[in-house]
Protein backbone atom coordinates (compact mmCIF):
# COMPACT_ATOMS: atom_id res chain seq x y z
CA UNK A 1 0.00 0.00 0.00
CA UNK A 2 1.36 3.38 -0.90
CA UNK A 3 0.92 6.10 1.73
CA UNK A 4 -1.83 7.68 -0.39
CA UNK A 5 -3.84 4.47 -0.46
CA UNK A 6 -3.21 4.06 3.25
CA UNK A 7 -4.58 7.50 3.90
CA UNK A 8 -7.62 6.88 1.67
CA UNK A 9 -8.32 3.63 3.51
CA UNK A 10 -8.04 5.36 6.87
CA UNK A 11 -10.40 8.16 5.80
CA UNK A 12 -12.95 5.64 4.53
CA UNK A 13 -12.64 3.76 7.82
CA UNK A 14 -13.34 6.99 9.71
CA UNK A 15 -16.35 7.72 7.52
CA UNK A 16 -17.80 4.28 8.11
CA UNK A 17 -17.77 4.77 11.90
CA UNK A 18 -18.97 8.36 11.78
CA UNK A 19 -22.63 9.18 12.38
CA UNK A 20 -22.38 12.15 10.02
CA UNK A 21 -21.82 9.82 7.09
CA UNK A 22 -24.95 7.80 7.87
CA UNK A 23 -27.10 10.88 8.37
CA UNK A 24 -25.89 12.50 5.15
CA UNK A 25 -26.24 9.22 3.24
CA UNK A 26 -29.74 8.55 4.57
CA UNK A 27 -30.97 12.08 3.89
CA UNK A 28 -29.51 12.09 0.39
CA UNK A 29 -31.00 8.74 -0.56
CA UNK A 30 -34.34 9.55 1.02
CA UNK A 31 -34.58 12.84 -0.86
CA UNK A 32 -33.58 11.29 -4.16
CA UNK A 33 -36.07 8.46 -3.71
CA UNK A 34 -38.83 10.79 -2.65
CA UNK A 35 -38.14 13.11 -5.62
CA UNK A 36 -38.28 10.15 -7.98
CA UNK A 37 -41.62 9.11 -6.48
CA UNK A 38 -43.06 12.64 -6.81
CA UNK A 39 -41.90 13.02 -10.37
CA UNK A 40 -43.19 9.66 -11.46
CA UNK A 41 -46.62 10.31 -9.86
CA UNK A 42 -46.66 13.74 -11.47
CA UNK A 43 -45.79 12.23 -14.85
CA UNK A 44 -48.60 9.69 -14.44
CA UNK A 45 -51.14 12.44 -13.71
CA UNK A 46 -50.01 14.41 -16.72
CA UNK A 47 -50.38 11.34 -18.90
CA UNK A 48 -53.90 10.80 -17.59
CA UNK A 49 -54.86 14.41 -18.27
CA UNK A 50 -53.36 14.20 -21.73
CA UNK A 51 -55.39 11.04 -22.41
CA UNK A 52 -58.66 12.66 -21.25
CA UNK A 53 -58.14 15.83 -23.30
CA UNK A 54 -56.78 14.41 -26.53
CA UNK A 55 -58.33 11.02 -26.22
CA UNK A 56 -55.18 9.61 -27.71
CA UNK A 57 -52.27 7.79 -26.30
CA UNK A 58 -49.09 9.82 -26.42
CA UNK A 59 -45.61 8.74 -25.67
CA UNK A 60 -44.53 10.55 -22.48
CA UNK A 61 -41.11 12.10 -22.39
CA UNK A 62 -39.74 10.72 -19.13
CA UNK A 63 -36.44 12.49 -19.63
CA UNK A 64 -38.17 15.82 -19.43
CA UNK A 65 -40.87 14.97 -16.90
CA UNK A 66 -38.87 12.86 -14.45
CA UNK A 67 -35.12 12.90 -14.80
CA UNK A 68 -34.38 16.52 -15.55
CA UNK A 69 -36.23 17.81 -12.45
CA UNK A 70 -34.57 15.11 -10.33
CA UNK A 71 -31.11 16.11 -11.51
CA UNK A 72 -31.75 19.80 -10.86
CA UNK A 73 -33.18 19.16 -7.41
CA UNK A 74 -30.36 16.83 -6.44
CA UNK A 75 -27.81 19.42 -7.52
CA UNK A 76 -29.33 21.81 -4.97
CA UNK A 77 -29.47 19.15 -2.28
CA UNK A 78 -25.74 18.59 -2.81
CA UNK A 79 -24.99 22.22 -1.93
CA UNK A 80 -26.25 21.52 1.56
CA UNK A 81 -25.18 17.94 2.08
CA UNK A 82 -21.66 17.73 0.69
CA UNK A 83 -20.15 20.32 3.07
CA UNK A 84 -21.17 17.94 5.88
CA UNK A 85 -18.93 15.27 4.40
CA UNK A 86 -15.91 17.50 3.86
CA UNK A 87 -16.05 19.63 7.01
CA UNK A 88 -14.04 17.29 9.22
CA UNK A 89 -11.27 16.40 6.75
CA UNK A 90 -8.72 19.01 7.77
CA UNK A 91 -10.48 20.89 10.58
CA UNK A 92 -10.43 17.79 12.77
CA UNK A 93 -6.78 17.00 11.98
CA UNK A 94 -5.82 20.48 13.09
CA UNK A 95 -7.97 20.42 16.17
CA UNK A 96 -6.68 17.03 17.36
CA UNK A 97 -3.13 17.94 16.30
CA UNK A 98 -2.88 14.86 14.11
CA UNK A 99 -1.81 17.13 11.26
CA UNK A 100 1.58 17.05 12.94
CA UNK A 101 1.77 13.30 12.29
CA UNK A 102 0.85 13.68 8.62
CA UNK A 103 3.23 16.57 8.00
CA UNK A 104 6.16 14.79 9.65
CA UNK A 105 5.56 11.61 7.63
CA UNK A 106 7.28 10.96 4.31
CA UNK A 107 4.23 12.07 2.34
CA UNK A 108 3.74 15.36 0.49
CA UNK A 109 0.99 17.88 1.12
CA UNK A 110 -0.36 17.25 -2.39
CA UNK A 111 -0.64 13.55 -1.54
CA UNK A 112 -2.46 14.32 1.71
CA UNK A 113 -4.93 16.59 -0.08
CA UNK A 114 -5.53 14.22 -2.96
CA UNK A 115 -6.02 11.29 -0.58
CA UNK A 116 -8.58 13.19 1.47
CA UNK A 117 -10.36 14.42 -1.64
CA UNK A 118 -10.38 10.94 -3.20
CA UNK A 119 -11.82 9.38 -0.05
CA UNK A 120 -14.74 11.78 0.10
CA UNK A 121 -15.25 11.50 -3.66
CA UNK A 122 -15.49 7.72 -3.34
CA UNK A 123 -18.13 8.11 -0.64
CA UNK A 124 -20.10 10.58 -2.74
CA UNK A 125 -19.91 8.52 -5.93
CA UNK A 126 -21.06 5.50 -3.96
CA UNK A 127 -24.14 7.37 -2.75
CA UNK A 128 -24.77 8.77 -6.23
CA UNK A 129 -24.45 5.29 -7.68
CA UNK A 130 -27.26 4.09 -5.40
CA UNK A 131 -29.63 6.67 -6.89
CA UNK A 132 -29.07 4.91 -10.22
CA UNK A 133 -31.73 2.51 -8.95
CA UNK A 134 -34.42 4.96 -10.15
CA UNK A 135 -33.58 4.88 -13.88
CA UNK A 136 -32.83 1.16 -13.58
CA UNK A 137 -36.28 0.35 -12.19
CA UNK A 138 -38.07 2.75 -14.54
CA UNK A 139 -36.38 1.15 -17.54
CA UNK A 140 -38.50 -1.97 -16.95
CA UNK A 141 -41.78 -0.04 -17.21
CA UNK A 142 -41.08 2.64 -19.75
CA UNK A 143 -38.72 3.77 -22.43
CA UNK A 144 -36.56 6.86 -22.36
CA UNK A 145 -33.30 8.12 -23.83
CA UNK A 146 -30.31 6.79 -21.98
CA UNK A 147 -27.78 9.39 -23.17
CA UNK A 148 -29.20 12.40 -21.26
CA UNK A 149 -29.33 10.22 -18.13
CA UNK A 150 -25.66 9.38 -18.49
CA UNK A 151 -24.63 13.00 -19.10
CA UNK A 152 -26.88 14.04 -16.20
CA UNK A 153 -25.06 11.63 -13.91
CA UNK A 154 -21.75 12.84 -15.29
CA UNK A 155 -22.91 16.38 -14.45
CA UNK A 156 -23.85 15.37 -10.89
CA UNK A 157 -20.52 13.59 -10.48
CA UNK A 158 -18.50 16.57 -11.75
CA UNK A 159 -20.58 19.10 -9.86
CA UNK A 160 -20.25 17.03 -6.70
CA UNK A 161 -16.49 16.80 -7.16
CA UNK A 162 -16.33 20.58 -7.50
CA UNK A 163 -18.45 21.10 -4.37
CA UNK A 164 -16.27 18.64 -2.47
CA UNK A 165 -13.13 20.50 -3.49
CA UNK A 166 -14.71 23.73 -2.20
CA UNK A 167 -15.41 21.84 1.04
CA UNK A 168 -11.83 20.59 1.27
CA UNK A 169 -10.59 24.16 0.89
CA UNK A 170 -13.03 25.41 3.55
CA UNK A 171 -11.90 22.67 5.92
CA UNK A 172 -8.26 23.73 5.64
CA UNK A 173 -9.15 27.27 6.65
CA UNK A 174 -10.41 26.59 10.16
CA UNK A 175 -10.17 24.26 13.14
CA UNK A 176 -13.91 24.37 13.66
CA UNK A 177 -15.98 21.87 11.69
CA UNK A 178 -19.19 23.92 11.83
CA UNK A 179 -17.37 26.98 10.52
CA UNK A 180 -15.86 24.81 7.78
CA UNK A 181 -19.31 23.57 6.75
CA UNK A 182 -20.78 27.07 6.57
CA UNK A 183 -17.75 28.39 4.77
CA UNK A 184 -18.14 25.78 2.09
CA UNK A 185 -21.89 26.54 1.73
CA UNK A 186 -20.78 30.14 1.28
CA UNK A 187 -18.23 29.39 -1.42
CA UNK A 188 -20.64 27.14 -3.34
CA UNK A 189 -23.54 29.58 -3.06
CA UNK A 190 -21.36 32.39 -4.43
CA UNK A 191 -20.67 30.24 -7.48
CA UNK A 192 -24.39 29.54 -7.75
CA UNK A 193 -25.44 33.18 -7.51
CA UNK A 194 -22.86 34.19 -10.10
CA UNK A 195 -25.15 32.45 -12.59
CA UNK A 196 -27.99 34.85 -11.73
CA UNK A 197 -25.66 37.84 -11.95
CA UNK A 198 -24.43 36.63 -15.32
CA UNK A 199 -27.95 36.42 -16.75
CA UNK A 200 -28.81 39.93 -15.46
CA UNK A 201 -25.73 41.30 -17.22
CA UNK A 202 -26.93 39.53 -20.35
CA UNK A 203 -24.92 39.29 -23.50
CA UNK A 204 -22.03 41.54 -22.52
CA UNK A 205 -18.49 40.16 -22.29
CA UNK A 206 -18.57 40.56 -18.52
CA UNK A 207 -21.89 38.74 -18.40
CA UNK A 208 -20.46 35.87 -20.42
CA UNK A 209 -17.39 35.62 -18.20
CA UNK A 210 -19.47 35.63 -15.02
CA UNK A 211 -21.89 33.10 -16.41
CA UNK A 212 -18.97 30.89 -17.33
CA UNK A 213 -17.66 31.10 -13.76
CA UNK A 214 -20.94 29.80 -12.37
CA UNK A 215 -21.73 26.11 -12.55
CA UNK A 216 -25.40 26.76 -13.37
CA UNK A 217 -25.22 26.83 -17.16
CA UNK A 218 -22.58 24.10 -17.36
CA UNK A 219 -24.75 21.77 -15.33
CA UNK A 220 -27.84 22.71 -17.33
CA UNK A 221 -26.18 21.69 -20.60
CA UNK A 222 -25.07 18.36 -19.20
CA UNK A 223 -28.56 17.61 -17.86
CA UNK A 224 -30.04 18.43 -21.24
CA UNK A 225 -27.76 15.79 -22.71
CA UNK A 226 -25.20 18.07 -24.30
CA UNK A 227 -21.70 16.78 -23.80
CA UNK A 228 -19.31 19.64 -24.45
CA UNK A 229 -15.62 19.85 -23.63
CA UNK A 230 -15.87 23.34 -22.15
CA UNK A 231 -18.24 22.19 -19.42
CA UNK A 232 -16.02 19.31 -18.43
CA UNK A 233 -12.97 21.58 -18.52
CA UNK A 234 -14.85 24.02 -16.27
CA UNK A 235 -15.52 21.42 -13.58
CA UNK A 236 -12.11 19.83 -13.70
CA UNK A 237 -10.23 23.14 -13.65
CA UNK A 238 -12.45 24.47 -10.86
CA UNK A 239 -11.84 21.35 -8.76
CA UNK A 240 -8.09 21.44 -9.34
CA UNK A 241 -7.97 25.16 -8.53
CA UNK A 242 -9.78 24.67 -5.20
CA UNK A 243 -7.48 21.80 -4.25
CA UNK A 244 -4.46 23.86 -5.24
CA UNK A 245 -5.55 26.73 -2.98
CA UNK A 246 -6.11 24.19 -0.20
CA UNK A 247 -2.53 23.02 -0.75
CA UNK A 248 -1.25 26.58 -0.37
CA UNK A 249 -3.29 27.03 2.81
CA UNK A 250 -1.96 23.85 4.42
CA UNK A 251 1.57 24.77 3.41
CA UNK A 252 1.18 28.26 4.86
CA UNK A 253 0.17 26.81 8.24
CA UNK A 254 3.64 25.36 8.53
CA UNK A 255 5.11 28.85 8.50
CA UNK A 256 2.93 30.22 11.25
CA UNK B 1 23.64 12.13 13.31
CA UNK B 2 21.73 15.34 13.89
CA UNK B 3 23.33 18.65 13.20
CA UNK B 4 21.46 21.85 13.96
CA UNK B 5 23.27 24.91 12.64
CA UNK B 6 22.38 28.48 13.61
CA UNK B 7 18.62 28.07 13.38
CA UNK B 8 16.41 31.04 14.07
CA UNK B 9 12.62 31.03 14.01
CA UNK B 10 10.47 34.12 13.93
CA UNK B 11 6.70 34.27 14.27
CA UNK B 12 5.97 37.72 12.92
CA UNK B 13 7.91 39.99 15.25
CA UNK B 14 8.26 37.39 17.96
CA UNK B 15 11.59 35.61 18.06
CA UNK B 16 10.94 32.04 19.20
CA UNK B 17 14.51 30.77 18.97
CA UNK B 18 17.67 32.53 17.90
CA UNK B 19 20.92 31.11 16.56
CA UNK B 20 20.50 27.66 18.09
CA UNK B 21 23.37 25.30 17.26
CA UNK B 22 24.05 21.82 18.57
CA UNK B 23 24.99 18.35 17.39
CA UNK B 24 23.85 14.93 18.48
CA UNK B 25 26.05 11.89 17.97
CA UNK B 26 24.75 8.51 16.83
CA UNK B 27 23.31 6.51 19.71
CA UNK B 28 23.27 9.44 22.10
CA UNK B 29 20.33 10.59 24.23
CA UNK B 30 20.18 14.35 24.32
CA UNK B 31 17.99 16.10 26.84
CA UNK B 32 16.46 19.35 25.80
CA UNK B 33 15.81 21.27 28.92
CA UNK B 34 14.12 24.56 29.54
CA UNK B 35 11.17 26.29 31.14
CA UNK B 36 7.84 26.29 29.31
CA UNK B 37 7.90 28.57 26.30
CA UNK B 38 11.68 28.48 25.97
CA UNK B 39 11.59 27.20 22.38
CA UNK B 40 11.94 23.45 22.89
CA UNK B 41 8.92 22.49 20.82
CA UNK B 42 9.79 24.96 18.08
CA UNK B 43 13.29 23.52 17.76
CA UNK B 44 11.94 19.97 17.64
CA UNK B 45 9.34 20.85 15.04
CA UNK B 46 12.03 22.31 12.85
CA UNK B 47 14.17 19.17 13.14
CA UNK B 48 11.22 16.94 12.21
CA UNK B 49 10.42 19.07 9.17
CA UNK B 50 6.99 20.05 10.48
CA UNK B 51 7.92 23.69 10.04
CA UNK B 52 10.86 25.35 8.30
CA UNK B 53 13.36 27.54 10.12
CA UNK B 54 13.53 31.23 9.26
CA UNK B 55 17.30 30.92 9.11
CA UNK B 56 19.87 28.16 9.47
CA UNK B 57 19.90 24.51 8.47
CA UNK B 58 19.28 21.11 9.99
CA UNK B 59 20.90 17.90 8.83
CA UNK B 60 19.72 14.46 9.89
CA UNK B 61 21.78 11.40 8.91
CA UNK B 62 23.55 13.55 6.34
CA UNK B 63 20.36 14.75 4.63
CA UNK B 64 19.60 18.43 4.45
CA UNK B 65 16.17 19.54 5.62
CA UNK B 66 15.55 21.70 2.56
CA UNK B 67 16.92 19.35 -0.11
CA UNK B 68 15.68 15.96 1.12
CA UNK B 69 12.84 16.52 3.59
CA UNK B 70 11.24 13.15 2.77
CA UNK B 71 14.46 11.23 3.47
CA UNK B 72 14.66 12.92 6.87
CA UNK B 73 11.02 12.22 7.64
CA UNK B 74 11.50 8.50 6.89
CA UNK B 75 14.28 8.35 9.48
CA UNK B 76 12.56 10.22 12.30
CA UNK B 77 10.05 8.98 14.81
CA UNK B 78 8.29 11.92 16.39
CA UNK B 79 6.12 12.15 19.47
CA UNK B 80 4.62 15.65 19.61
CA UNK B 81 3.54 17.34 22.82
CA UNK B 82 0.03 15.97 22.46
CA UNK B 83 0.14 12.52 20.87
CA UNK B 84 -1.40 12.61 17.37
CA UNK B 85 -4.09 9.95 17.83
CA UNK B 86 -7.20 9.19 15.82
CA UNK B 87 -9.90 8.65 18.41
CA UNK B 88 -12.04 6.35 16.26
CA UNK B 89 -9.34 3.80 15.37
CA UNK B 90 -8.29 0.85 17.49
CA UNK B 91 -4.68 0.63 18.66
CA UNK B 92 -3.74 -1.99 16.05
CA UNK B 93 -5.52 -0.14 13.23
CA UNK B 94 -3.74 3.04 14.20
CA UNK B 95 -0.30 1.48 14.41
CA UNK B 96 -0.78 -0.28 11.07
CA UNK B 97 -1.85 3.04 9.54
CA UNK B 98 1.19 4.89 10.88
CA UNK B 99 3.53 2.08 9.82
CA UNK B 100 2.24 2.23 6.26
CA UNK B 101 2.27 6.02 6.27
CA UNK B 102 5.94 5.95 7.28
CA UNK B 103 6.65 3.62 4.33
CA UNK B 104 7.53 0.61 6.42
CA UNK B 105 7.73 -2.38 3.99
CA UNK B 106 4.39 -4.30 4.19
CA UNK B 107 6.14 -7.54 5.16
CA UNK B 108 7.61 -5.87 8.25
CA UNK B 109 4.39 -4.23 9.46
CA UNK B 110 2.92 -7.14 11.50
CA UNK B 111 6.28 -7.93 13.11
CA UNK B 112 7.00 -4.35 14.12
CA UNK B 113 3.46 -3.94 15.44
CA UNK B 114 3.82 -6.98 17.67
CA UNK B 115 7.21 -5.69 18.83
CA UNK B 116 6.11 -2.18 19.86
CA UNK B 117 2.90 -3.49 21.45
CA UNK B 118 5.08 -5.79 23.55
CA UNK B 119 7.69 -3.09 24.24
CA UNK B 120 5.14 -0.58 25.52
CA UNK B 121 2.80 -3.01 27.27
CA UNK B 122 -0.17 -2.34 25.01
CA UNK B 123 -1.22 -5.98 24.67
CA UNK B 124 -4.30 -5.64 26.85
CA UNK B 125 -5.70 -2.68 24.88
CA UNK B 126 -4.66 -3.58 21.35
CA UNK B 127 -8.23 -4.03 20.10
CA UNK B 128 -9.69 -1.08 21.97
CA UNK B 129 -10.65 2.21 20.37
CA UNK B 130 -8.09 4.91 21.18
CA UNK B 131 -10.79 7.39 22.20
CA UNK B 132 -11.65 5.13 25.15
CA UNK B 133 -8.12 4.76 26.52
CA UNK B 134 -6.71 6.43 29.63
CA UNK B 135 -4.15 9.18 29.34
CA UNK B 136 -1.28 6.89 30.25
CA UNK B 137 -2.19 4.42 27.53
CA UNK B 138 -2.64 7.20 24.98
CA UNK B 139 0.82 8.49 25.75
CA UNK B 140 2.18 4.98 25.26
CA UNK B 141 0.32 4.58 21.97
CA UNK B 142 1.89 7.91 20.97
CA UNK B 143 5.33 6.55 21.75
CA UNK B 144 4.51 3.30 19.91
CA UNK B 145 3.58 5.41 16.90
CA UNK B 146 7.00 7.08 16.98
CA UNK B 147 8.76 3.70 17.18
CA UNK B 148 6.69 1.68 14.71
CA UNK B 149 8.94 2.18 11.67
CA UNK B 150 12.09 1.54 13.71
CA UNK B 151 13.58 4.96 12.96
CA UNK B 152 17.25 5.65 13.74
CA UNK B 153 16.30 9.05 15.16
CA UNK B 154 13.62 9.74 17.77
CA UNK B 155 12.33 13.16 18.71
CA UNK B 156 10.21 13.01 21.85
CA UNK B 157 8.47 16.12 23.11
CA UNK B 158 7.85 15.68 26.85
CA UNK B 159 7.35 11.91 26.62
CA UNK B 160 6.46 11.37 30.28
CA UNK B 161 3.99 14.21 30.71
CA UNK B 162 0.70 13.22 32.30
CA UNK B 163 1.86 9.79 33.41
CA UNK B 164 1.82 8.38 36.92
CA UNK B 165 5.16 7.66 38.65
CA UNK B 166 5.17 3.96 37.76
CA UNK B 167 4.41 4.67 34.14
CA UNK B 168 7.12 7.35 34.11
CA UNK B 169 9.68 4.81 35.25
CA UNK B 170 8.49 2.32 32.62
CA UNK B 171 8.68 4.87 29.80
CA UNK B 172 12.11 6.03 30.96
CA UNK B 173 13.29 2.43 30.87
CA UNK B 174 11.97 2.06 27.33
CA UNK B 175 13.79 5.24 26.25
CA UNK B 176 17.01 4.23 27.97
CA UNK B 177 16.74 0.86 26.23
CA UNK B 178 16.81 2.68 22.90
CA UNK B 179 20.19 4.29 23.58
CA UNK B 180 23.02 3.01 21.45
CA UNK B 181 20.85 1.76 18.61
CA UNK B 182 18.83 4.98 18.35
CA UNK B 183 19.66 8.65 18.51
CA UNK B 184 17.18 10.37 20.78
CA UNK B 185 16.34 13.98 21.50
CA UNK B 186 13.84 14.42 24.27
CA UNK B 187 12.55 17.58 25.79
CA UNK B 188 11.50 17.96 29.36
CA UNK B 189 11.15 20.55 32.03
CA UNK B 190 11.66 17.94 34.73
CA UNK B 191 15.33 18.16 35.60
CA UNK B 192 15.63 14.85 37.40
CA UNK B 193 14.36 13.19 34.25
CA UNK B 194 17.19 14.68 32.23
CA UNK B 195 19.71 13.52 34.85
CA UNK B 196 18.19 10.04 34.87
CA UNK B 197 17.99 9.40 31.12
CA UNK B 198 20.24 11.70 29.17
CA UNK B 199 23.88 11.41 28.16
CA UNK B 200 24.00 15.11 27.52
CA UNK B 201 21.74 18.07 28.15
CA UNK B 202 21.18 21.29 26.29
CA UNK B 203 19.63 24.00 28.41
CA UNK B 204 17.57 26.48 26.48
CA UNK B 205 16.04 29.63 27.89
CA UNK B 206 14.07 32.27 26.01
CA UNK B 207 15.17 30.96 22.64
CA UNK B 208 18.89 30.77 23.39
CA UNK B 209 21.10 27.88 24.37
CA UNK B 210 22.58 28.75 27.76
CA UNK B 211 24.52 25.57 28.43
CA UNK B 212 25.41 22.23 26.86
CA UNK B 213 27.20 19.38 28.63
CA UNK B 214 26.75 16.12 30.51
CA UNK B 215 24.58 16.48 33.62
CA UNK B 216 27.56 15.67 35.90
CA UNK B 217 29.91 18.15 34.30
CA UNK B 218 27.31 20.86 34.25
CA UNK B 219 26.91 20.67 37.99
CA UNK B 220 30.64 20.45 38.72
CA UNK B 221 31.41 23.29 36.32
CA UNK B 222 29.13 25.67 38.10
CA UNK B 223 30.25 24.71 41.55
CA UNK B 224 32.42 27.36 43.15
CA UNK B 225 33.24 25.52 46.40
CA UNK B 226 32.91 22.06 47.93
CA UNK B 227 30.09 21.62 50.38
CA UNK B 228 29.62 19.03 53.04
CA UNK B 229 26.63 18.38 55.26
CA UNK B 230 27.39 17.42 58.84
CA UNK B 231 24.88 16.14 61.39
CA UNK B 232 25.77 15.60 65.04
CA UNK B 233 23.70 14.34 67.98
CA UNK B 234 24.37 17.07 70.57
CA UNK B 235 25.60 20.28 68.94
CA UNK B 236 27.19 22.39 71.73
CA UNK B 237 26.87 26.17 71.93
CA UNK B 238 28.78 28.14 69.32
CA UNK B 239 29.22 24.87 67.42
CA UNK B 240 29.41 26.56 64.05
CA UNK B 241 32.06 29.01 65.23
CA UNK B 242 34.10 26.11 66.50
CA UNK B 243 33.75 24.34 63.16
CA UNK B 244 35.03 27.37 61.27
CA UNK B 245 38.32 27.10 63.15
CA UNK B 246 39.20 23.98 61.14
CA UNK B 247 41.94 25.05 58.69
CA UNK B 248 40.64 25.46 55.13
CA UNK B 249 36.98 26.01 56.04
CA UNK B 250 35.50 29.06 54.34
CA UNK B 251 32.07 29.23 55.85
CA UNK B 252 29.70 27.27 58.07
CA UNK B 253 25.99 27.74 57.80
CA UNK B 254 22.96 26.25 59.48
CA UNK B 255 21.45 23.25 57.67
CA UNK B 256 17.78 22.29 57.49
CA UNK B 257 17.73 21.15 61.17
CA UNK B 258 19.58 22.61 64.20
CA UNK B 259 21.75 19.48 64.31
CA UNK B 260 22.89 19.92 60.74
CA UNK B 261 25.56 22.29 59.52
CA UNK B 262 26.72 22.95 55.97
CA UNK B 263 30.48 23.38 55.79
CA UNK B 264 31.90 25.09 52.74
CA UNK B 265 35.57 24.80 51.80
CA UNK B 266 37.75 25.57 48.83
CA UNK B 267 37.40 23.67 45.60
CA UNK B 268 40.02 20.98 45.08
CA UNK B 269 40.64 20.33 48.78
CA UNK B 270 39.35 17.34 50.68
CA UNK B 271 38.67 18.22 54.32
CA UNK B 272 36.41 15.27 55.07
CA UNK B 273 39.00 13.45 57.14
CA UNK B 274 39.94 16.58 59.10
CA UNK B 275 36.31 17.36 59.82
CA UNK B 276 35.57 13.84 60.95
CA UNK B 277 38.59 13.85 63.24
CA UNK B 278 37.59 17.22 64.71
CA UNK B 279 34.01 16.11 65.39
CA UNK B 280 35.12 12.86 67.04
CA UNK B 281 37.60 14.75 69.25
CA UNK B 282 34.82 17.08 70.37
CA UNK B 283 32.69 14.07 71.38
CA UNK B 284 29.38 15.48 70.14
CA UNK B 285 28.15 12.26 68.50
CA UNK B 286 28.81 12.16 64.75
CA UNK B 287 25.66 11.01 62.94
CA UNK B 288 26.22 11.88 59.32
CA UNK B 289 28.82 13.40 57.05
CA UNK B 290 28.02 13.66 53.35
CA UNK B 291 29.26 15.71 50.41
CA UNK B 292 26.66 17.89 48.70
CA UNK B 293 26.78 18.09 44.91
CA UNK B 294 25.01 20.73 42.91
CA UNK B 295 21.85 19.22 41.46
CA UNK B 296 20.67 19.99 37.98
CA UNK B 297 17.95 22.09 39.58
CA UNK B 298 20.58 24.38 41.05
CA UNK B 299 22.44 24.54 37.76
CA UNK B 300 19.29 25.34 35.94
CA UNK B 301 18.21 28.06 38.32
CA UNK B 302 21.68 29.50 38.36
CA UNK B 303 21.84 29.64 34.59
CA UNK B 304 18.40 31.03 33.96
CA UNK B 305 18.74 33.56 36.75
CA UNK B 306 22.15 34.68 35.57
CA UNK B 307 20.49 35.22 32.26
CA UNK B 308 17.83 37.32 33.90
CA UNK B 309 20.39 39.38 35.81
CA UNK B 310 22.28 39.82 32.58
CA UNK B 311 19.18 41.10 30.87
CA UNK B 312 18.54 43.52 33.73
CA UNK B 313 22.13 44.73 33.64
CA UNK B 314 21.90 45.35 29.94
CA UNK B 315 18.61 47.15 30.31
CA UNK B 316 20.05 49.41 32.98
CA UNK B 317 23.24 50.41 31.20
CA UNK B 318 23.61 49.16 27.65
CA UNK B 319 27.29 50.12 27.44
CA UNK B 320 28.49 48.35 30.58
CA UNK B 321 29.82 44.83 30.16
CA UNK B 322 28.22 42.24 32.39
CA UNK B 323 30.60 40.43 34.66
CA UNK B 324 29.93 37.04 33.07
CA UNK B 325 30.11 37.20 29.28
CA UNK B 326 27.70 35.00 27.34
CA UNK B 327 30.56 33.20 25.59
CA UNK B 328 31.86 31.84 28.88
CA UNK B 329 28.62 30.15 29.64
CA UNK B 330 27.72 28.76 26.29
CA UNK B 331 31.07 27.44 25.19
CA UNK B 332 32.96 26.55 28.33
Amino acid sequence: MTPVNTLIAKELRCFVVSPVFYVVGAVFLFISGFLAHLMVVNAGQQALRFLQMQNTYAQLNLNELVFRPIFHSLAIVLIFLLPMLTMRLFAEERKLRTMELLLTSPIGINEIISAKFMSVLIIYLGLLGLTGLTPFVLSFYSTFHVDPILTGYLGLALQGAFFLSCGVLASTLTENQIVAAFLSFGIIIVFWLLGGLGSILGDTTLGAVISYLSFVEHFDRLVRGLLEAKDIVYYLSGTVLMLFIAHRVVDSHRWQ
Amino acid sequence: MISVQHITKRYGNHLAIEDVTFNVKRGEILGFLGPNGAGKTTTMRIITGFMPASEGTVQVAGFDCFEHPQEIKKRIGYLPESPPLYQELTVTEYLRFVGQLKRLPPSRVPGRMAQVIEQLGLGSVRHRVIGHLSKGFRQRVGLAQALIHDPPVLILDEPTIGLDPIQIIEIRDVIRGLAGSHTVILSTHILSEATAICDRVVIIDRGHIVAEDTPAQLSSRLRQSEKISLTVKHPPDNWRERLSTIPGVLQVIQGPTPETSIIEYELGQDLREDIAQFVVNQGVGLLELKPLSLSLEDVFLQLTQQDENLAHAQDASPSSHPSLPVENRTQA
